[in-house]
This record gives C-alpha cells, structure tokens and sequence, in this order.
C-alpha cells in the first residue's frame, strides 16, 4: 500500500468513529518528516519561542532516538480544527492505527472539561498562537537584544509549572481596597443595643477604606502575579510572561490527563480497527501488532518494569469501565474527570492485581523492595508527581514596602522542603525581572525553616 | 515519499526550514563557553601547556541545567511499577532516560558530559586584553638569527627537493627542440631534472630565556606550588607574545639545585631548608654555558616562601647582584598566606632592595590564586612604563 492508500482510509475511519458515537471537530491530518517530529516533542508544539534550555532537551532526544529508545507516531493538537502530526516513515498500517488513535484523542479534547475549558480561555488554534508568539519574542530579540530577551525567558519558563489553572486566564488585578465590612442587619436586637446609650451608637462609617495588601491572600500564579505587580518590568517583558503563562493553560490538561487521554484513545484505536472490515487482511495484522507494542505494560523481553505506561493502563482502565458500566457511563466519566478522579475511582484492587501494579521503595539510589499491596497508597504513588502540574508549591506571600518579594514554599502540603541551590537559582532569575530582592521560605532536611534570598 | 512532503505548507523542503533544535543548541553551546571562560585561568594552568607543546586545552563540560523550584531529594524514593513481582522482592534502581551517561553516586539527573576545545593562542590573548596586561617590551636588535629561505634552482640536489613543475617544463622545452631535428625524444632525462636550493640568510630576530626558579622545599606546599605554576604559566604568556623563540630553564633547589624538564619540575619535592643562593648559582652556570647575555634576552622568575637560611643571606645578595646585571628582567614572587603585597621575607627583602637603584627588578607577594593577576601585572607594568 502506499501513503495514498492510508489518505483514503481516513473518511472510512472517520464514518466508522463518527458511528460509534465520536464527536470531535474536524481534524487536518498531516504526515511530516522525523526530524520535525521530535522538534515537535522537544518544544511541545510545533512553533515555539526559543529557548537555549530547549536545546538541552534537543540533545537528549537526538541521544534517545540514535539509541531506539523512543519513537513518536504522532502528535496531535487539540483545537478547532484540531492538527496531527504523523510521522512520514509510519508504514500505512501504522498510520491507520494512529489515525484511529488520533480521533480518539480529538473526542477526548472536544468533550473533556478540562480541555474545553482551556480551548475556551486559550483559543481553539494553540498551533498558529504559539507560532504568533514565537514571532513576537523574535521580533523582541530584535528590539532588546537577545540576552535581555533571554533573561526574561529564563524566568518566565523556570515558572512555567506555576499557574493557577482554576482563575481564568485574564484575570483582572486585584482591587486595590479592601471591601467595607458589612454593616450589620438593623434589625430588633440592634436597635434595642442602640436604645441603650450614646456610648453604643455605632460608627457611621469606619474611615477612609484601607488599601488592600498585595497580594491579598498567597497567590498560587507566579506567572501571572509577576507580569501583574513587579515594580518596574516593562511592557514587552510583561507580554513574555503571559506568553508563556498562556502556552501554561494549554499544556495543563494535557498533562493532568495524560492516562485517560491516552488510555481513551487506545481504547478506541483498537476497537476502530476491529470494526473496521475495509481494511485489507494484511494492514489489519500489522496494525495490531503495532498496537500491542504501544500497549503493552513491559519493554520486550522483560517481565518487570519500575514504571507504568499510561497507554496500557489507561487503556486498561477504560476497556473494565466498557465492560462493567457500557459505553454512555464511559463517555460521562471522560467529559468529567482529570487523571486524580479518573485512577481514584475506576483504578480497582482487583484491576490492580490484574495488571499487576506493584509500589516499590527503597532509599535513594539503594535496592528497591516491593511493597505489601495497599490500592490508597499505590494510588497516591501514581498521582503524586502528577500534583500541582508536577511543580512544587510555591506561591508569592508579601510585597514590602521596598518592592521586595517574599515567595512561600509550602513545606507541609509537598512533604519535604526545596533543593536551595535550584531555588537560589531560580530566585535570581526572578530578581532579574523584579529588579527587587526576592526571598523565599521553606525548611531544611532537619525540617528547620529556611530563608533563602537573592539581590538582584 | 515525494508526495509527503508535498502536502505540507510549503510543498517540498518546506520542514527542513525548522531547525529550531540545533538552533537553541548552539546558543546553549555559547552559554557553556562563556561560562567556562570565566574560570579559563585556572584551567590551563592547570595543564601542562607550558613549554607549548599542546596548542589546545580540552576543558570537559557538562551541560547547563535550566533551573526550576524541585523539592530536595527524598529520603526515600517511591513508585509504581508493573509485572511479576511480589511484596518483599528486591530490585535494583529505576532506569531512567539517559542513565547510560549518568554520573556516579548521588547524580540524580542523567547529565551528559563533553569536551570544548580551546585554543590556548585565543584564551591568551582574550586574558591579556579581560585583564588588561601590559605588554612586556622586548630588547630589540641585539641578537640575530640565521634561518634558511628557499632561493632559486639547481641540476643537483636533495631528492626531497625536486621541483616537478620545474623539471616537467624543462623537458617539454628540450622535447619540442629534439622533435624538429627529427630525433624520437625520450621522455626524461637527468639534465630535466631542477633541485630547488636553499641559501643562508641572516634575519633580524629577537631571542630569549626565561629561567624559572623554583624553592621546593618542605615549607614550599602543594598550594603554594600551584599558586608558583600558575604565576610562571602567565609570565611565561607575557613573554611569548613578543618573541618568537623563547627556551625555557626550569631549576629547582633546597639547599642544593636542579635543572629539570617541565613534565617532572612541578612535582619535584625536595626536603630540607631553602639556600637561594645554591639556585641562583645553578642559573648563573647555566646561563653562562648555554645563552650569553649578548645573545640572549634573559628573564628570570623566582617564586619562593622566601624563608631563605640566615647564614646563605650575604651569598645570595653577591650572587643575585651578579645575576640580575646580565637579566632584562628579574621578579621574585613570595608565595605566602600574609596579608599585603609587599614581600618581607629573607629574600624578598634582597629582591626589594636591588630594585630600589634598577628598574629591572621587582618583587611581588601572592596569598591566593587571586593575586595572580595583579603579581604579573606588577612585573610587567614596571617593565613596560621604563
């Protein structure tokens, strides 16, 4: 078969998705060479700002993909209409399971709540804005030169993992006095108080209104609380930030449902195919054996593996829920849920024996020992890199009256305190920008609190 | 495949536009050499690129970390793996991306490490201006060289010498003259044959040695040598950049002295107390075997704790005198954890007092690494402003 046999397959695959129930925007398929496919993995999208970081990442891949360690058939951008990207050395049986695959994918993005809502307050063509961005902060380079430039990208992806995905991606300050207490009700007790004497007459009014501390509560947003209130950041490095901080609300549920999106669309990638009796008997065999090597939970030849692929069980996951609850349940739960519902609720003692899960521990860099099956703590194990989108917990506390900023690292809720070198590290690429010392608070290994500040 | 990439945008070629990878990795690259030319110094003299045998220092990097708030290692790792284990087996470590690289012990990312080239010609030279050094002028004139310049060609010669395009054109001239007389003409013979030949000329040229003498010791540490090495590295820099030729003298000395090649100088330990004056003799017999004044710039360094014996005091106050009116230059370093940089020990006194009535003199003192700098720019600034 050749590429053009896998091109008119794609309204067959998309009837047969379309009768089972799919619903998706449309998609625009398009095959491209290997070497823009892993640019597509490196950077996240297809065009994005530059980055020397970037570069690092670029030499791993390189690195990983001499050594065969990893293959991408696809990517796809979620979107109206939505993009995939098919690697153009996919044989034609490969490229009818990733088309299948992709639908999937665009079914889950069109009806998953986090999705809409993020396409919803990022825009529905995240391809062509990243690459709007990208010009922007080139055309910045031109301007400002690019260590200047760089600066501001230095911090602003440093922050990239700190947002605050449940406000809204414009968000205005926040008022600058605080509210008037409320008076209370006049009602028959007030009065009575009031009958009392002179001395028990309220206040008319409690004095000019207060201005409001910034930030009013610990702001979660670094991103956005940055761009916002550093004291003297100029406009074009203020727009850096909220590039990114924008790129961070498209990136977010994709990454908080990583195991049911790519579970969902293994799911449906192989029932596609099983359905599909207009492929020739030969493309159908090697589009199945393509999908048992994609979902399978151990590379070949090993029978442990001290990871988890999240194609298998997500893919695991949905076909039990198929099977125990039918597929309008299914479809309720993938508009619903994120991965932390999704592994809590449907991720049973008796699936976990199924697949065989084991949690293991052990000290750093020592023998691992499996552990006694506990379903809550082999839960808990799966999410925790997966909280805070990955980051750790750190939020902006005061701004003094010098323009210095106190970030708050919450100790508590992450377990354990900060590396301080890399927060030392990070700290000064925020100085940079907020051109006003900035300190940060979290504990040693003694558990002792620790300030850590940077002048910039 | 041909019609792939017809599909896209810009039909053919149209993706070979992106190489935003290798882009940012070049930048990355250029951030790595900025970082390392900041510790450049200490680098290469920390080789053994002193008589200028290696042109180049391979300086091993790792790659720049972009930094992001991550929570301090866990005092226990934890996760969730996949197949047939059960509670109480026991396996080895995650095998994470890249782990084929890693460093080890306690290396939590896998770190890839590589080598950048430097040419030790630019790192000088970038040095001398970040520092701004004073050039060292030289003595000019005095001596001149004989070198040997191609002039010329000859029947008879070294083998090795034959000019192919010489002889060819002459046996076409001598072929085209034997076919009009009718004779078949062979196609080479010996008198085709041209040697180029080489002659004799005197050229202008500036020569000079620089002695570095070093006190090994017991009270000479490992510190302090290194702090010596480093010193002597930029010296001899300095000298360098204004003669073509330099030799270099190492002679080490306790109580007795040694002449010594570069690769054994720097680990030479001797025990004992320090005689300068067996040392500075050691490069007086050198000097008048092998370069005479009259031919030779000479440059001496002298790095030492100084502590000389009481008793050799008046000896080495005879035999640097005698020593230093045959150098263009004499400085001697002290090498001492004191404060201030002007020398007060034994010798460092003899050293300051010659350089009272001569200008050709000089006498720095160095605690640390730091001090490095402004012990070359001493020496050689008074040299320069004379």
């Amino acid at each position: 078969m050749m590429i053009e046999d896998w091109r008119s397959q794609i309204p067959n695959i998309e009837a047969l998705a379309r009768a089972q129930g799919l619903k998706y925007h449309p998609v625009e398929f398009e095959a491209v060479p290997d070497s823009f496919m892993s640019e597509i993995a490196i950077y996240g999208l297809p065009v994005r700002m530059p980055h020397w970081s970037f570069g690092v990442r670029y030499i791993y891949q390189l690195i990983q993909h001499r050594m065969g360690l990893s293959r991408l058939f696809e990517v796809v951008f979620p979107g109206n209409p939505g993009r995939a990207y098919l690697a153009a050395n996919n044989s034609v049986a490969e490229n009818v399971l990733v088309t299948a695959h992709v639908l999937g994918h665009a079914d889950f993005s069109a009806n998953n709540i986090l999705f809409r809502r993020s396409q919803q307050q990022v825009g529905e063509r995240i391809v062509e804005q990243a690459a709007a961005h990208a010009r922007q902060i080139a055309g910045a380079i031109q301007e400002h030169g690019l260590e200047r430039v760089e600066a501001v990208l230095d911090a602003a992806l440093a922050l990239e993992q700190h947002v605050d995905v449940d406000q809204d991606l414009r968000r205005p300050r926040y008022p600058e006095l605080l509210p008037e207490r409320p008076r209370p009700a006049d009602d028959e007790f007030a009065r009575r108080f009031a009958a009392l004497g002179p001395d028990t007459e309220r206040p008319s009014s409690s004095g000019p209104p207060k201005r409001a501390p910034v930030p009013p509560h610990p702001e979660k947003d670094l991103l956005w609380f940055i761009a916002q209130y550093a004291p003297e950041m100029e406009p074009w490095e203020r727009d850096i930030f909220l590039m990114v901080r924008e790129e961070s609300f498209y990136f977010y549920p994709v990454f908080a449902c990583q195991i049911m999106n790519e579970g969902w669309a293994s799911y449906w990638h192989a029932r596609l195919l099983r359905e599909a009796d207009f492929l020739p008997d030969a493309a159908y065999v090697d589009a199945i054996k393509c999908h048992s090597d994609v979902v399978r939970p151990t590379a070949s030849g090993e029978n442990v593996a001290l990871t988890t692929n999240p194609y298998h069980l997500g893919f695991s996951i949905w076909e039990k829920i198929i099977e125990q609850h039918g597929l309008e349940q299914a479809r309720r739960i993938m508009e619903e849920d994120d991965d932390f519902a999704f592994i809590r609720n449907h991720l049973t003692f008796e699936l976990a024996q199924e697949l065989k899960l084991f949690r293991f521990k052990g000290p750093p860099n020592g023998v691992l020992t499996v552990q006694e099956v506990d379903l809550h703590r082999l839960h808990d194990a799966l999410l925790a890199p997966k909280y805070g989108f990955g980051a750790p917990t750190v939020s902006a506390a005061h701004v003094h009256v010098d323009g210095k900023l106190d970030l708050a690292h919450d100790h508590v809720t992450d377990g354990r305190g900060l590396d301080t070198e890399r927060a030392r590290r990070v700290l000064e690429y925020i100085a940079r920008v907020w051109r006003r010392p900035v300190a940060i608070t979290t504990v040693d290994s003694d558990n002792r609190p620790v300030e850590i500040s940077v002048t910039p | 495949m041909s019609d792939i990439s017809q599909s896209g945008p810009g039909g053919a070629g149209w993706y070979d536009l992106f190489s935003r990878g290798a882009r940012d990795w070049l930048r990355h690259n250029e951030k790595v050499r900025e970082a390392v030319r900041k510790h450049l110094p200490q680098i290469v003299a920390g080789a053994d690129v002193l008589t200028g045998g290696a042109s180049t220092v391979r300086v091993p990097v790792r790659m720049l970390e972009h930094y992001r708030f991550r929570l301090r290692p866990a005092g226990e790792q934890q996760g969730v793996g996949q197949g047939d284990a059960k509670p109480g087996d026991r396996i080895g470590r995650p095998q994470h991306d890249g782990e084929h690289q890693r460093g080890q012990g306690g290396n939590e990312e896998g770190t890839i490490q590589y080598t950048l080239e430097f040419r030790i010609d630019d790192i000088v030279d970038w040095l001398w201006e970040e520092m701004q050094l004073p050039n060292l002028e030289a003595k000019a004139g005095r001596a001149r060289e004989d070198d040997w310049t191609r002039e010329g060609w000859d029947r008879r010669g070294a083998r090795s010498r034959l000019d192919r395009r010489r002889s060819l054109k002459e046996s076409i001239k001598r072929r085209g003259v034997q076919s009009a007389t009718g004779v078949d003409p062979t196609p080479f013979t010996d008198d085709d044959l041209r040697y180029r030949q080489l002659a004799r000329r005197e050229q202008p040229t500036m020569q000079a040695v620089v002695v570095l003498l070093l006190d090994v010791s017991g009270s000479m540490g490992e510190r302090e040598r290194q702090i010596s090495k480093t010193f002597f590295f930029w010296a001899i820099q300095g000298l360098r950049r204004q003669y073509r030729h330099l030799d270099l003298v190492f002679v080490a000395h306790t109580s007795e002295a040694w002449e010594f090649p570069e690769e054994d100088f720097f680990r030479v330990t001797g025990t004992g107390g320090t005689v300068a004056s067996s040392g500075l003799r050691k490069v007086r017999d050198i000097i008048d075997e092998r370069y005479s004044p009259s031919q030779y710039n000479i440059y001496l360094f002298y790095a030492s704790d100084g502590e000389n014996f009481p008793s050799d005091q008046p000896q080495a106050e005879v035999a640097l005198e005698d020593l230093v009116a045959d150098c263009n230059y004499a400085g001697f370093l002290e090498v001492a954890p004191l404060a201030g940089t002007l020398p007060d020990s034994e010798i460092g006194k003899l050293f300051l007092e010659l350089a009272r009535d001569a200008d050709n003199v000089g006498a720095y003192r160095a605690s640390g690494n730091d001090d490095i700098w402004d012990a070359v720019r001493h020496f050689f600034g008074r040299q320069g402003t004379s």
